[in-house]
């Protein structure tokens, strides 16, 4: 099976956040990482291509620093790398991010695309989905099991409140991958290096620009959330925060 | 185009999901907002009883949107059937809730239609005469405001919790419902969903807990659980988790907490650890009081907590543990 895999590139979790001076964007002096569920992602392609042979193509769109990821899903055992390079990528709604992926990869071939189920940053859950309608090609989301048959592939779907379904899915399809499907491998030595000398394929926007519209959503401001409720911040050594802790459980609370 | 706004309402095998009276309330209040007419669709087979139920609200008018192909549920069929009826039926607004089965389906429809969607909205704002939607990013660290730039249906759904299923408005008569049957040829539907099922019986409800002591990434080693239980077991409390921690296998899945987890509103929840991201909010936003203790004091979670504690937890929870268990002997 040929696999492509969307990755992203996303500020780390506890990396603390600041906006920028126009409170449009955060600014970038952050340190970055892949976004969980994109990782999750990955490693059932490279699970996928240990059973039933194949290659696995990893994809982002951002700017430079974003090839990181693109490296390490190499050195974890990825084939080859496609990177849609410039920092115009990193503002551009969920649409127009499938638009531009679905042009940059309109000589592939593939089987299956894999997405995580949504990103750290946006959060719209929504890239995969939309890259499917474009292709023409069927998907599933959220996704927590693949297996391949002779129609295609069963995938097990989860849906609110502990419940599962199973879905078969002819190919060539999408896949929105939840996170914890699978135990994430890490990266070998050897597969550092290896990673080094892997094909990665650069796109520049202009490649892609005829496929791209202006964004359909705006975001007009971003800002630190208006606070809902009164905290009170509890402060000193331990042992006093504890006691007054227990105090406030007890006779604010009322529930010990 | 016409200036009115259409609610989908969710259904199940012929049950009405009880987040879509939030997404109804959510139409009410952005039709006081705009002077627009609010309307509803319920799709599905054999759904008119939802929709007379729906009908019975401040709602103009109900489409009861049909085709035996709609049941159960595809992606395939959902866009196929509602791309007929907005044909027809056009609206400027197309409001739903954040659940998976919209997520599952609303953006292949809004791409087919060329158009976008403002996903897992919390609030709406009318400002200058322009719709602005608030929707969290970076995880709850920070808060957008996103307005439509685009011609054609704006579709937004709503995050769970957003707007109160409390506060829909009855209507003074019951609206008309409105049969339509929408065509969905066979060859449509390409995917065969199977049977809904539940992977275990859950073993324990953590609905009915009245306290509950919930870990999260800070909690760092399975084995540190153990200090957790510890709490939870001192304040009579049952443990729980965000989900990295039913993912790494460290609780079992019945102990999550959050959208793919269960949904809770004891008189106390005791967040260890946890940040705050929206997945884990949604599921125990409700409850009565917060307590969070996290070492990162821009921790989304301290927005939402009644009392918070910035410093380590490896610290403070086993002082806390001697302390609760002297308040209760």
């Amino acid at each position: 099976m040929k696999i492509l895999v969307c990755m992203k590139q996303v500020p780390q979790k506890d990396a603390p956040l600041k906006l920028n001076e126009a409170g449009t964007w955060i600014r970038e002096d952050v340190s970055y990482e892949v976004n969980e569920p994109d990782a999750f992602a990955l490693e059932e392609a490279l699970r996928q291509k240990e059973k039933h042979k194949g290659e696995v193509v990893v994809v982002t769109a951002g700017p430079a620093r974003a090839s990181q990821v693109l490296r390490e899903a190499l050195a974890k055992g990825a084939d080859r790398a496609i990177h849609l390079e410039d920092a115009a990528f990193v503002g551009l709604d969920a649409y127009n991010t499938a638009r531009a992926i679905a042009a940059a990869i309109k000589d592939e071939k593939f089987d299956l695309i894999f997405t995580g189920l949504q990103s750290d940053d946006y959060g719209y859950a929504q890239t995969g989905v939309i890259l499917a309608e474009i292709l023409g090609w069927p998907h599933a989301t959220i996704i927590m099991q693949i297996e391949k048959n002779d129609a295609g592939i069963r995938v097990k779907r989860e849906l609110e409140a502990g419940f599962f379904q199973y879905v078969d899915v002819p190919l060539p399809a999408v896949l929105t991958i939840q996170s914890g499907i699978n135990k994430l491998r890490y990266a070998t030595l050897i597969g550092i290096k290896q990673a080094k000398t892997k094909p990665m394929r650069k796109v520049t926007l202009a490649e892609v620009q005829s496929a791209v519209g202006g964004n359909l959503q705006k975001i007009e401001k971003l800002y630190v959330p208006k606070k809902s409720k009164n905290t009170e911040f509890l402060e000193g050594p331990p042992a006093e925060v504890a006691k007054k802790l227990v105090e406030r459980l007890k006779n604010e609370l009322r529930v010990i | 185009m016409t200036e009115n706004i259409l609610v989908i309402v969710e259904q199940r095998e012929g049950k009405l999901n009880r987040v879509s009276w939030e997404t109804i309330a959510a139409g009410q209040a952005i039709a006081a907002l705009t002077g627009w007419t609010l309307e509803a669709a319920v799709v599905g087979s054999g759904v008119s009883a939802i929709a007379g139920e729906v009908a019975a609200k401040k709602v103009a008018k109900v489409y009861d949107v049909e085709s035996p192909a709609l049941e159960p549920y595809t992606p395939d069929a959902f866009v196929h059937g509602l791309r007929e009826f907005l044909g027809k039926h056009p609206a400027k607004l197309v409001l739903m809730p954040h659940t998976y089965q919209v997520r599952d389906f609303v953006p292949k429809l809004a791409a087919a239609l060329q158009t976008t969607a403002i996903s897992d909205v919390i609030g709406v704002k009318h400002e200058g005469g322009k719709l602005i939607f608030t929707r969290q990013m970076f995880q709850g660290k920070f808060v957008a405001d996103v307005s439509f730039a685009g011609t054609g249906i704006c579709f937004v759904t709503f995050q769970n919790g957003s707007f109160r299923a409390d506060k829909v408005g009855a209507g003074a008569a019951a609206a008309p419902v409105e049969p339509v049957t929408v065509e969905i040829p066979a060859g449509v539907v390409r995917n065969k969903p199977q049977e809904v099922f539940k992977e275990a019986k859950q073993a324990v409800d953590l609905t009915q807990a009245e306290i509950i002591v919930s870990v999260g990434r800070g909690i760092k080693e399975q084995k540190n659980i153990e200090l957790a239980k510890q709490l939870a077991d001192a304040i009579g409390g049952e443990l729980a988790a965000s989900r990295p921690i039913c993912d790494s296998g460290w609780l079992p899945m019945d102990r999550q907490i959050g959208s793919s987890g269960q949904t809770v509103a004891p008189k106390l929840y005791l967040a260890l650890g946890i940040s705050g991201a929206i997945q884990h909010i949604v599921g125990m936003k409700g409850s009565r009081s917060i307590v969070a203790i996290n070492k990162d004091a821009e921790a989304p979670i301290f927005e939402i907590a009644d009392y918070a504690v910035v410093g380590n937890l490896f610290d403070i929870v086993p002082v806390l543990i001697e302390e609760v268990k002297k308040a209760r002997s």
